[in-house]
């Protein structure tokens, strides 16, 4: 007996010996000499500095959000389609306007394609724009404050995809529609889809100086899929190019309905040529409805105007403006190298990769040589234009970038890799797994004649068991790899917020030195501002109340009210009087039935309560503002509808 | 020594018997050793001057300030631009004659050299971190920070030309 127990113990000690040294010798492989080394590049020490910023799409959550890298963290998420309670925009009566649209008041978005501001085909960090999928819109974002402030609405465009690239000096920020429709919309059976639907291509004009965003024409195209779009740069700057699927015109079924051709093609729109037609007098002024919001950072407000009218164009009247260029299997990705010598048709159901030469276009349009015809507009050969195939790289291609050194990298979701490959000669020069299923990638400065190589990331729609598991949901996760040697070395996984699509990043130098620290109190020029302790006051006009508020560390000028009756509708308008960097203060009052506001130094917010309960209600600051920030509190009286309680107000009346 | 301890204690009493007074029409007001008393007991050395009230001509503070040429006579111009930029950038924490979230700024120059004056206003996280005066001050009123309000040393220097008419 006690030896079968002797025996049984020495089993388990030789197991524990073996099962331990099985453990040690996985966790030496993780921790090896390489990873550290790894780990040392993405490094970045408490309190230095990233050396780039990147704007990741927030997908579904329809914002955007600023990470730095090679850290990967995420700095500030920038409300810009979707209310957004943590600041209040979207609930504070200056930010409501800014979501207003031709369906009226539209709290959420889709975004999907951040593309940064250029001048003279690189990247200046002055307005990042992105678009909204769902309720077709364009919005730009002020990149030295980091706030949305214009959201445009397309007219005649649904599912606004194939959107929102700049042009080299950003000219046009450009919005193509992923879906047909009628145009003008109208009644009709879905049944007659072909032939009558259009799809609208936006050329939406910036002005040099303030950015502001008018639709200067709509290109009205046959009803095909516009999946995503790239404009022409360097030499073939003035064109700009989009990908097509469902040429087949279908309007059920897609998956299988709108695989159907064996090419669909790629848009080439020659833009200078039908803005100089349209500069010209040409082009129809069309009856539209859609939404123009600018947000003014003097008044701290946005208003809404509605646009009547929208120019369009039909390619048969201005020919020569636009071509079709025959590209394999349903193309998604467009992308143009940094020459503007190349545009990659992304085929997402073919095997190879096909590039397009912008010299070889403009050779066979030249000469005249066409395949045929689609609604009037040319069809160019395949093999006229053709500049070559990278064969069979991998499965399911999407996205293209640079990294301005002659390589190339694309993304493949089936496969689930990036696989680089040199431009020209077209060979596969190195590939490296993802996890799992990438979508777009981004270089900093893609998009652009510079693009700024040494990071790529990778953005998969798939996470599964990279993180902790957090339940069913979890957020996306993007993979950061080193790109300046010959092999691309994986650095590093972050999380990103709803389903970053695509992504914008650059340098950091340009945009740091220009972010704003504190908006100037003296250029506050809100109506309901209290610029000092001397303008506030509660004023009442009939059912409505208006409080002119003052914060500053610690306390709300004034912080005792009296006079609000049940019903009222209550204006809080707080002036945050701070002007130092990094001092916002929050208000928030019980029972509010919007968000708290979150009021910058200098800035002027404004938030409706309507109370329904007598009482007396404190309101109080949201934000950790000082060691006196839990003093910073106020009540506010609220008095029965027939009451005759007079207007009062008051701050620290007892001091003395 | 002992007069000045006894003077205290008098003028203590006096000063929480008016506060009572005062607030005499309203019922049950409960009170748990207000400041001033604590400050008897807890500091029973009887020179120690609050911060607000000591007198240090000679300390110049920290900050962008090393000399100010006050004028002969008062500059009235400047007097007024400092007057409108103390109302705009001030008024939320200082009242012109009594303490509020701050002190007065009446009688200032009196117990503060110009360039400390101008250096609190322009460097106030410096200054309450270092400068030991401006320390003791901060923890005087109740940790409650003097916010830098981004004046140019220009506006500063108007600010303090409005101080000097604050008798």
């Amino acid at each position: 007996m006690k030896n079968i127990l002797k025996s049984t113990l020495a089993i388990l000690g030789v197991l524990v010996t073996f099962s331990s040294c099985n453990n040690s010798s996985n966790s030496n492989k993780k921790s090896g000499a390489l990873a550290s080394n790894v780990a040392e590049k993405v490094y970045v020490a408490p309190g230095e500095h990233d050396s780039h910023y990147a704007f990741l799409s927030g997908g579904y959550s329809g914002n955007l959000t600023v990470y730095g890298l090679p850290s990967g963290r995420m700095f500030k998420e920038i409300p810009v389609f979707s209310q957004f309670p943590t600041s209040g925009y979207g609930y504070s009566e200056e930010t409501k306007p800014m979501l207003n649209t031709s369906h009226g008041f539209v709290p959420w978005g889709d975004s999907h394609h951040p593309d940064i501001s250029q001048t003279n085909g690189e990247i200046d960090g002055r307005f990042i724009f992105i678009n909204e999928n769902n309720t077709p819109r364009i919005a730009k974002i002020d990149l030295t404050t980091f706030e949305t402030t214009e959201i445009i609405e397309v007219p005649n465009s649904a599912g606004n995809h194939s959107s929102s690239f700049v042009t080299e000096n950003t000219e046009y920020v450009v919005a193509g529609t992923r879906f047909s429709v009628p145009i003008p919309q109208r009644d009709m059976p879905i049944s007659e889809y072909k032939g009558n639907f259009q799809g609208a291509l936006s050329f939406i004009s910036v002005a040099p100086e303030t950015g502001n965003m008018d639709i200067k024409f709509q290109v009205l195209m046959p009803g095909f899929n516009y999946d995503l779009s790239h404009p022409g740069r360097g030499k073939s700057h003035g064109w700009f190019f989009f990908t097509t699927y469902n040429t087949e015109e279908a309007s059920t079924l897609l998956e299988v309905n709108a695989s159907q051709n064996d090419k669909d093609f790629i848009a080439a729109i020659n833009w200078k040529k039908i803005e100089e037609y349209v500069n010209n007098g040409g082009g129809t002024m069309m009856p539209a409805n859609y939404a123009h919001n600018v947000y003014d950072e003097h008044t701290h407000t946005a208003t809404s105007t509605m646009k009547k009218e929208v120019r369009v164009v039909n390619p048969s009247e201005v020919p020569g403006a636009v071509y079709f260029l025959p590209t394999p299997k349903s193309p998604h990705g467009c992308d143009v190298d940094p020459s503007g010598e190349y545009i990659v048709g992304n085929g997402k159901l073919s095997a190879n990769l096909t590039v397009h030469s912008f010299t070889k276009m403009l050779a066979a349009i030249e000469n005249k040589k066409f395949a045929g015809e689609a609604y009037g507009i040319p069809i160019l050969n395949f093999e006229d234009v053709l500049a070559g195939v990278v064969e069979q790289p991998g499965l399911g291609p999407l996205h293209t970038e640079f990294d301005g050194q002659g390589n190339a990298y694309t993304t493949f979701f089936i496969s689930s890799e990036v696989v680089k490959w040199k431009l020209g000669t077209w060979e596969v020069l190195d590939r490296k797994p993802t996890f799992y299923s990438v979508g777009h990638l981004t270089i900093p400065g893609g998009n652009s004649r510079k693009p700024q190589g040494k990071y790529m990331f990778a953005m998969n729609k798939i996470t599964k068991d990279r993180y902790l598991p957090t339940g069913p949901e979890m957020e996306h996760s993007a993979q950061l790899y080193d790109i300046s040697g010959d092999k691309m070395e994986l650095l590093l996984d972050f999380p990103t917020h709803g389903e970053p699509h695509y992504a914008a990043a650059m340098r950091a130098d340009l945009i740091k030195e220009r972010s704003k620290k504190i908006y100037r109190l003296e250029d506050n020029k809100h109506p309901y501002a209290a610029k000092s302790d001397d303008d506030t006051k509660v004023v009442r006009k009939g059912k409505e109340v208006h409080i002119y508020m003052t914060t500053i560390r610690s306390h709300f000028s004034p912080d005792n009210i009296e006079g609000v009756k049940v019903g009222d509708k209550v204006y809080f308008h707080v002036t945050n009087l701070e002007q130092d960097f990094d001092v916002p203060h929050g208000f928030a009052v019980l029972g509010q039935n919007t968000s708290e506001l979150l009021v910058m130094p200098g800035q002027t917010k404004s938030s409706v309560w309507i109370p329904t309960k007598v009482g007396v209600w404190p309101f109080y600051c949201t934000d950790f503002c000082s060691a006196l920030h839990q003093e910073m509190q106020g009540y506010i009286r609220v008095s029965a509808a027939d009451s005759s309680t007079p207007i009062k107000w008051s701050l620290g009346e007892d001091i003395e | 020594m002992k007069t000045t301890l006894k003077l205290i204690i008098v003028l203590f009493v006096t000063l929480l018997v008016s506060c009572g007074g005062k607030d005499e029409k309203q019922k049950e007001k409960f009170s748990y050793q207000k400041k001033t008393t604590t400050e008897k007991t807890t500091t029973p050395k009887a020179e120690k001057i609050p911060a607000s009230k000591r007198i240090d001509l000679a300390n110049k503070g920290i900050g962008p300030i090393t000399s100010v040429d006050l004028g002969a006579t008062i500059d009235q111009k400047m007097v007024a631009h400092g007057a409108d930029v103390y109302k705009k950038m001030c008024t939320a924490c200082h009242r012109v004659n009594k303490k509020f979230v701050g002190p007065a700024p009446t009688g200032i120059l009196k117990r503060r050299s110009p360039e400390w004056v101008m250096n609190m206003i322009l460097n106030p996280e410096e200054m309450t971190k270092k400068d030991p005066l401006a320390k003791e001050l901060l923890m005087e009123f109740n940790g409650s920070p003097m916010a830098n309000q981004g004046l140019t040393e220009k506006d500063a220097r108007a600010v303090l030309e409005y101080f000097r008419t604050l008798k």
